[in-house]
């Protein structure tokens, strides 16, 4: 598991490789699942592979098993993202490709794309949010039964095993982080197989789930699925202790420069919540911006 | 003392027969609320089969009704502490008719509040976790903790002062089924009322009544804590511990007075229970209204100075939005006029105010009546509210509605003044009907407004509006609050008897309720 900064970056790109190379999939029980294909050179990351005949194969969506548990994390990890506002134009490519990786239920966005405007002189601008995996996390906190810990590697982990359904976690959020299921989950092809907190892919009906960065993919060494599936490499993750930080077109960058250069903030610093996503603010950008009068009916 | 005790006065014999004797009245009462709970059983079957999505609740606003019933019966419980503690310990006599029923409230309110946290959650097959996997950093478990404390220990208050009349029943109750007789010799443990024992009663007495206080400030400071130490705009407050403990009181206090009326006028106590009780509980209510009017203001005032970024929206929503007109009912409805009603009729002006033509009821229902028909005939959907210009109109309507109210008010003040126990009653009755809803609009536009515009919810997830099923469990838990009191005053002479036989007219602290007592 002790992955170097370069062993990191290999396996992405063998990752990518094997991607590109063969979209064949098979699900243990013989199912189609929803499954990353990145196609250097953009157009849509994702597709569901339900055409694909299920004949053997590599399972292209996570291993054939779940990683075992690891409450603690990654070791010596510290799992950070920054989302270069600047070059997000909207297409929600990040949100589809989080609902087939993790069969999202209806009604839920993990990561959703949010169009603010900070005051009326301001242009609006797209905003995806992700849970922010904060450092000092009011939904933890307040949990009453550990279903949500903060992990060593900065992942706010969620176990719908133990999850009570109180909603204290979601009164708690102060980003809309958290959704929870108020009915059992009907979603087109949730897979039949055992819960794994870490692919987070088995819905249960009464608990909260939310974003947790796919641990189980981070732990491949590949990207999340919305920051593999952005198609204007808008979203960088990495490692906050290499100091490094990848988005989908293969750009590695130093996350100090990429904040500190560009102007990086935390969305609402001033709760003290400590985010580990980043935001680049949304200056010389290279898309038209959205209709302000949606942003604005929306914002009253 | 024994030979004392072996003696009924009539008056007591009367409180007696409210034991046993059950007219048509009682048992449509008990059949209508025995109806009322099962539905709510039926309601909470379909949310257990189908899910918490039988409710309004969504993704925005997770909490709602239920938890708007929980602070608002936690809150009702307050009132054993305050009536059966304070009042005993500042030594004011006059409570002595009323202590038990207080206590009966906050038993029976303790048991509806603590069972809607569990009709909440998601999940409740998993209540276990909650010992198993219990984390002390959370307010839920600081939560289930003093509850389950503030709950014992009012039970004990309820029950050791209880023992001497239970021992009497044993004694002297011969009416009703075998099994009554068992239970009363089992819970009068023995009593004799030997003068060990009695020493024995009064020591325990007044540790629990010491005890009870600084637990029963803890359960509300606590329940509060479950919206305050969040970081929402509109909870995250410093002061909701006392404002939450003062909102409780007042509701409580108002109970009570409730409670005194409907138990007068059911088991005829007009013997125990006098104008002058409702005087002085009527003093507590505004006493503690006026504290409570005193938080809500900073609450909503240091905020609505300010208008900073975050507060603007449940601000706006509560001031003179979608919620605006539950918040001023809560207000007025629910504090202004309550402690109007309690007061104002009082003052010797209200003599000549009957004099003035004008301010008869009959021209003010008449003022009144015109006013509220303008209203609904100038609604939105009606064919009135088509024509042109009644649009321009409906901005006077408050006014319209204000002037009437008034008008209104004025003109029954003698009438208040003539009849002050039925003026109280309904005093206390709007208490409790704003605090229910104050809790609640405490509660939801907060949700509401989060910090992120709520943006790209499904259809209906936007906003709450409770469901059928949400309102059936409401008004079961209501029903299961007057039913578990209900029986508990068949099972137990409501009114304490060895308390207020041994309340001596010259160590009373109100001479006028000692007089009454005495005659």
């Amino acid at each position: 598991m002790a992955l170097t900064r370069r062993s990191f970056l290999k396996a992405l790109a063998a990752g990518a490789a094997a991607l590109t190379a063969g979209p064949l999939t098979r699900w243990r029980r013989g199912r189609p699942v929803p499954a990353l294909v990145a196609r250097p050179g953009g157009g849509h990351a994702l597709a569901r592979l339900e055409a694909v005949p299920s004949g053997g194969g590599v399972a292209l969506a996570y291993a054939a098993e779940p990683p075992a548990p690891e409450p603690g994390g990654a070791p010596g990890r510290r799992w950070v993202m920054v989302i270069d506002l600047a070059r997000c134009d909207g297409c929600r490519e990040c949100t589809r490709a989080c609902q087939a990786m993790h069969v999202v239920p209806a009604g839920q966005e993990w990561i959703r794309v949010y169009e603010l405007q900070d005051h009326e002189a301001g242009a609006p601008y797209w905003f995806p949010r992700p849970c922010m995996q904060c450092d000092n996390p009011p939904c933890v906190k307040v949990c009453p039964v550990s279903a949500t810990w903060k992990r060593e590697d900065g992942i706010v982990m969620q176990d719908t095993s133990r999850c009570i359904g109180c909603r204290f976690c979601m009164a708690a959020c102060p980003y809309q982080a958290r959704s929870f299921n108020w009915v059992d989950p009907d979603v087109p092809g949730m897979p039949d197989e055992p819960y794994s907190m870490e692919w987070n892919r088995v819905h249960r009906r009464g608990t909260t789930e939310k974003c947790i960065f796919c641990p189980a993919l981070v732990a491949e060494g590949r990207l999340p699925a919305c920051a593999a599936a952005c198609p204007m490499g808008a979203i960088y993750f990495g490692d906050q202790q290499e100091d490094a930080v990848t988005n989908s077109q293969g750009e590695t960058v130093r996350f100090s420069e990429l904040v500190q250069g560009q102007g990086g903030y935390r969305f609402l610093e001033e709760l003290g919540t400590e985010p580990r996503v980043y935001y680049l603010p949304p200056r010389r950008r290279l898309y038209p911006a959205p209709v302000p009068a949606a942003a604005a009916e929306d914002q009253r | 003392m024994r030979a004392r005790d072996d003696l009924l006065a009539d008056r007591e014999r009367r409180l007696l027969r409210s034991l046993h004797a059950g007219g048509p009245g009682y048992y449509a009462l008990l059949g209508v609320l025995g109806a009322l709970v099962a539905w709510g059983v039926i309601g909470y079957g379909v949310q257990l089969r189908y899910g918490l999505g039988v409710t309004g609740l969504r993704d925005n606003v997770m909490w709602g009704v239920y938890i708007t019933n929980f602070i608002f019966f936690i809150g009702v419980s307050h009132v054993g502490a305050l009536m059966s503690a304070i009042l005993r310990i500042t030594g004011a006599e006059w409570r002595r008719p009323i202590t038990r029923m207080a206590e009966a409230i906050t038993f029976a309110s303790l048991l509806m509040g603590a069972l809607m946290p569990l009709v909440d959650m998601g999940r409740p097959d998993r209540l276990l976790n909650l010992v198993a996997h219990g984390r002390l950093q959370s307010p839920i478990l600081w939560d289930i903790l003093s509850i389950t404390t503030y709950l014992t220990g009012s039970t004990l208050f309820l029950y050791v002062p209880m023992i001497p009349d239970i021992a009497l029943l044993r004694d002297r109750f011969a009416a009703g089924p075998p099994w009554r007789r068992r239970l009363y010799t089992v819970l009068a443990l023995g009593w004799r009322g030997t003068e060990v024992q009695r020493r024995h009663l009064e020591a325990v007495m007044g540790i629990l009544a010491i005890l009870i206080i600084p637990i029963a400030v803890s359960v509300h400071t606590v329940v509060s804590w479950i919206l305050a130490m969040t970081l929402r705009a509109g909870w995250n407050s410093t002061i909701f511990g006392p404002y939450f403990v003062s909102g409780a009181l007042f509701s409580g206090a108002a109970a009570v007075v409730t409670a005194m009326a409907a138990f007068r006028w059911a088991y005829h106590l007009e013997d125990y229970i006098t104008e002058a009780h409702f005087r002085r509980m009527g003093y507590l209510v505004i006493a503690l209204g006026l504290i409570y009017g005193y938080f809500t203001f900073n609450e909503y005032w240091v905020p609505a100075f300010k208008m900073a970024a975050h507060e603007r929206g449940y601000l706006t929503a509560v001031f003179s939005g979608r919620f605006a007109p539950l918040f001023w009912f809560t207000q007025v409805g629910g504090l202004l006029l309550p402690v109007a009603l309690l007061t104002v009729p009082r003052l010797a002006l209200v003599e000549r105010l009957g004099r003035v033509p004008l301010l008869r009821p009959a021209p003010a229902l008449a003022a009144t009546a015109a006013a509220v028909g303008l209203v609904v005939v100038a609604a939105p959907g009606s064919p009135v509210a088509a024509l042109p210009d009644v649009g321009a109109l409906r901005p006077l309507i408050p006014w319209l509605l204000g002037t009437a109210g008034s008008w209104l008010f004025l003109a029954l003040l003698p009438v208040c003044r003539a009849r002050p126990i039925a003026t109280a009653t309904a005093a206390s009755v709007l208490v409790n009907v704003g605090a229910w809803w104050k809790r609640y609009v405490i509660i939801v536009p907060t949700l509401q407004h989060p910090f992120l515009p709520i943006q790209r919810a499904p259809a209906g997830w936007a906003t709450y509006t409770p469901t059928w099923v949400e309102w059936s469990i409401t008004s079961a838990a209501l029903a299961g609050f007057v039913l578990i009191y209900l029986l508990f005053s068949k099972l137990f002479p409501i009114v304490s008897l060895w308390e207020t036989r041994e309340a001596p007219p010259e160590a009373s602290g109100g001479g006028e309720v000692a007089h009454a007592l005495a005659r």
